[in-house]
């Protein structure tokens, strides 16, 4: 033990603690949920009338873009990233992640990016191009303002925090793992982590790509995505949605590896063919990289490759079914208690099948081209994401954030919570369905009344304001627990895996001895359980370090040397990042 | 004109029966391409039915039959079982077949490759309209395609732009319009009516605000309409109000973006061609009905109408506004 500082803002700074890290990780990303789930408010209400007039043109183009773009990258990305941070090195039995500077240098940048991105409302400017950002729209032609800069440099600085956290914990699931934990052994969650990573440092390049030639194309005038110059809108297409796609996987993975923890648990029975959701999930990882062209079939690539991409898209239904199938025979015959968790985790389920099912009427390319930019695709990617990326991150919330902060939410309001959030989200997102078939298209600000689906919005923008009121029971939940809540105790649910056998919250080192591992359900294995060594006297934790926010804040600087068109800054930020780096390396840091 | 309030009463009554509650609706196809469309949706989504029903119903069945009973004994500790496992890995691989085989049967009747006969028709986005070029017939129109019954129509489509997308829900799936590169649909019309349409690939800031409407008429209806868009300007009484307001056309910025038969410095092609603008029903890229009042207020301040017109507001005096007025409107 060294003299990490552990109150104060310094300490919170310098932090180089995994679970200080997700904590930081959690209320970063949850105020930016709340953000774009404002914005959803502002857009539904926009749209619960025809002929709609709260919101000009101009801002709900903004609103829409920032909404698509704040729920991808600043909300469900980094929660997810919050669970990976507090969950892994425990459910692991290791002390921290395998480079826990990185580690806070990625939480810095992602904040960073994250207020930059958005601090383009106050310039009036905020992206406005989708969260898709097509070119030639995006382009310097189209877009002269700052509002495309903002959402370009905003991505490519969240993209390094995402790289960065993606290597680390590659390298922490493969190299700290407790001794006789094998991968075949590993905890789901871990194992969806860590082919989530996998995808993240797959597909971040290629979006980073695609963002460097959009970048060249507005500042320096290059012709990557000019058409009258010869370049080509469509190739924009494709690398954002090979990028694109692969990412829709990055948020739901990470989900499917909660609720396969959660289920286990509460239905007191291990999880149902392990080795085969293992699998399905990589290869969903696999294959979710020959799909991104069924987010393009109405381009007109042909009908060769619209019926290849068909047919792939087809085929990664089949490990998504299986995993429902297992999910529900993990229940069967079992003893299932609905605590909050449960509850949540089960209506993942029920609400992702439908993704599944609508997800498969747009696989076929031909109905698609009735589907496409409709509401009915709205409905069908809340299902995937809302019904299933925030209902599982919910769950793993009642579920693991007891360890975390060695208190319970309140069974009782998270009951109300459930089922505000549950009918809430079924009214607002089920109408769409009928919304886009019976003709409404996406993104647009108005809609005339000769159109009939009128009443159907207004349903629709009631739904979402019945989930405004379940997250604000959550949010009175979240701060109601901090110091009413029932002390949770090292195990409140009877969990299998490594994390329940520490005490909650876990103290800084988070094992006085690493454990052996000798089964997949080390705590319910009655024939190999947990052994630990003696402890040790004086296990060490990483000390704090200023490098990490140091190197991250160079970043942004960089990047607002591009929207202020000033090249001192530039070297400025550089600067401030080479120093950061430079410093941190040479930095004393023993662990 | 008689004539052809003829064919447009004939036509409204059409829509009236066809267009039912919801006139940009997928579930009401009036052209074999929609038909196609919504017919092999039908059939993928009776087999999601179905998936839907069982799988919900055996969750369902599962948390309500395996609830926690005080005192209950310790689940079994089941950890899989293979031959249920390859059950259903192979049932839903089994389903797909079913719904990939006429997908891809589809994707190769629909590729929008123009039939023999067909009618040829240029479409070309921009932002916010949508322009119609008929190359046989020497007719240049805007957001109001007219088509007729029974005969093939061929669209050869592209962008003055940004990416648009050409979709009439009763009529023909979307097709993405994009700088570069002509897209192809091709439908047959069925029904005799007016259809909605607009663009549904994100444009921009009045992307909501780019509608359009096809008109489908009878043969002899369609010949009709496409004779007087092809007939030379009617003349205009020298001193008419409309006389007058050909005058302003002439010396203002109107002729700096659009096409005006019948004054002969107008030949630009940035907005809309106008020489028959008087015939249409709509103004402003499908969104205001094309009277007197909509009219007057756009020619004034197109962007106080719809947000991010490209059509600058007008400096005119009212004389000038309502001579330009009548002009537009006697352009049939």
């Amino acid at each position: 033990m060294s003299d990490v500082p552990s109150a104060g803002l310094t300490s919170w700074l310098t932090t180089t603690d995994h679970k200080r890290i997700g904590t930081l990780y959690f209320w970063t990303a949850f105020v930016f949920f709340l953000v774009g789930g404002l914005e959803a408010l502002i857009i539904r209400a926009q749209l619960a009338q025809p002929d709609g007039t709260l919101v000009s043109a101009e801002t709900y183009n903004q609103l829409f873009t920032m909404h698509g773009t704040t729920m991808v990258f600043l909300a469900l990305m980094p929660l997810s990233a919050a669970f990976f941070n507090w969950i892994i090195p425990l459910q692991i039995g290791a002390r921290d992640v395998a480079f826990p500077r990185l580690n806070a240098f990625s939480y810095w940048v992602f904040l960073l990016g994250g207020l930059f991105m958005n601090a383009s409302f106050l310039f009036g400017a905020a992206p406005d191009g989708g969260w898709f950002g097509y070119v030639n729209l995006t382009g310097r032609q189209y877009s002269p303002g700052l509002n495309i800069d903002f959402w370009v440099l905003g991505l490519q600085i969240l993209g390094i925090a995402s790289l960065a956290a993606g290597f680390n914990f590659i390298v922490t699931i493969l190299n700290l793992r407790a001794p006789g934990l094998t991968m075949m052994r590993l905890p789901v969650f871990s194992w969806m982590t860590l082919v989530t990573q996998f995808l993240v440092i797959t597909a971040f390049p290629v979006i980073t790509v695609a963002l460097v030639l959009l970048l060249f194309d507005r500042t320096f005038g290059t012709n990557f995505y000019v058409p009258a110059a010869g370049g080509d809108p469509v190739l924009w297409q494709h690398l954002f949605w090979i990028f694109g796609h692969p990412e829709v996987y990055i948020l739901i993975l990470p989900a499917m590896g909660i609720v396969s923890e959660v289920l286990p648990t509460f239905s007191r029975k291990p999880l149902f063919g392990y080795t085969v959701v293992v699998y399905s999930g990589v290869l969903i990882g696999f294959m979710g990289w020959g799909v991104w062209s069924h987010h393009m079939f109405s381009v007109g690539l042909g009908p060769i490759a619209d019926s290849f991409f068909a047919a792939a898209t087809m085929l990664i239904a089949i490990p998504t079914g299986v995993k429902i199938f297992n999910w529900i025979a993990t229940m069967w015959g079992g003893q299932i208690r609905f605590a909050t968790a449960m509850k949540f985790a089960v209506a993942f389920i029920s609400m992702f099948i439908i993704g599944g099912l609508s997800g498969v009427t747009h696989a076929s390319p031909p109905t698609d081209l009735q589907q496409t930019d409709t509401y009915y695709v709205v409905a069908h990617f809340h299902y995937v994401l809302f019904g299933g990326t925030v209902l599982g991150l919910f769950a793993g919330m009642y579920y693991w954030m007891p360890k975390i902060t060695g208190r319970l939410f309140s069974e009782r309001l998270g009951s109300w919570h459930f089922w505000l959030t549950f009918i809430g989200m079924n009214l607002t997102f089920f109408p769409m369905h009928f919304i886009g078939m019976l003709g409404m298209p996406r993104r647009i600000y108005t809609y005339g009344p000769e159109l009939g689906l009128s009443t159907m919005n207004l349903v629709s923008t009631i739904g979402a304001f019945t989930i405004g009121l379940g997250t604000l029971v959550f949010v009175y939940n979240l701060w109601r627990t901090r110091r009413h809540g029932e002390p949770a105790g090292p195990d409140p649910w009877g969990g299998a895996t490594l994390e329940w056998s520490i005490p909650s919250p876990p103290p800084p080192h988070n094992f006085d001895a690493i454990p052996t591992v000798g089964s997949r359900l080390p705590r319910w294995s009655t024939a190999h359980p947990v052994t630990t060594g003696m402890p040790e006297p004086h296990p060490r934790v990483p000390p704090g370090s200023w490098w990490p926010l140091v190197a991250a804040a160079g970043l942004p600087i960089m990047a607002t040397a591009v929207v202020a068109k000033m090249l001192i800054l530039a070297f400025a930020g550089a600067a401030v990042l080479v120093i950061g780096i430079y410093r941190w390396a040479y930095e004393p840091f023993e662990v | 004109m008689s004539k052809n309030r003829y064919w447009l009463s004939l036509i409204a009554l059409g829509a009236l029966a066809c267009a039912g509650e919801y006139p940009q609706s997928t579930f009401h196809p009036t052209s074999d391409f929609a038909g196609q469309l919504n017919g092999l949706f039908r059939g993928i989504f009776w087999w999601a039915l179905g998936v839907f029903v069982v799988v919900e119903g055996i969750l369902l069945f599962a948390i309500l039959r395996f609830r926690r009973r005080d005192g209950g004994p310790e689940p079994r500790q089941v950890h899989g079982h293979t031959a249920l496992e390859i059950g259903w890995t192979v049932a839903p691989a089994l389903i797909l077949v079913f719904i990939a085989v006429p997908t891809i049967r589809t994707i190769f009747r629909s590729t929008g490759e123009p039939p023999a006969g067909a009618l040829h028709v240029e479409v070309i986005g921009h932002q916010w309209w949508w322009e119609f070029r008929y190359p046989e017939l020497g007719i240049t129109t805007a957001n109001e395609l007219w088509v007729p019954t029974g005969r093939p129509v061929a669209l050869a489509m592209t962008t003055a732009d940004v990416i648009h997308s050409f979709w009439v829900p009763k009529l023909a799936g979307k097709r993405d319009v994009i700088a570069g590169r002509v897209n192809r649909i091709a439908f047959t019309a069925d029904s005799v009516g007016e259809f909605l349409g607009q663009c549904a690939e994100y444009c921009g800031e009045s992307h909501a605000n780019m509608r359009l409407r096809v008109v489908v008429a009878p043969d002899s209806g369609f010949r009709a309409w496409a004779v007087r868009q092809g007939a030379a300007p009617a003349p205009l009484d020298s001193g008419s109000v409309a006389w007058q307001g050909r005058q302003v056309f002439a010396r203002s910025a109107c002729i700096g973006c659009h096409t005006m038969e019948d004054v002969p410095v107008a030949r630009a092609q940035i907005g809309p061609n106008l020489s028959h603008v008087g015939s249409r029903t709509t103004i402003g890229g499908g969104v205001f009905p094309n009277d007197t009042d909509h009219l007057r207020r756009w020619v004034a301040d197109a962007p106080a109408m719809k947000p991010g017109s490209l059509m600058p507001p007008m400096v005119l005096s009212d004389a000038d506004l309502d001579a330009i007025v009548a002009y537009l409107q006697s352009r049939q």
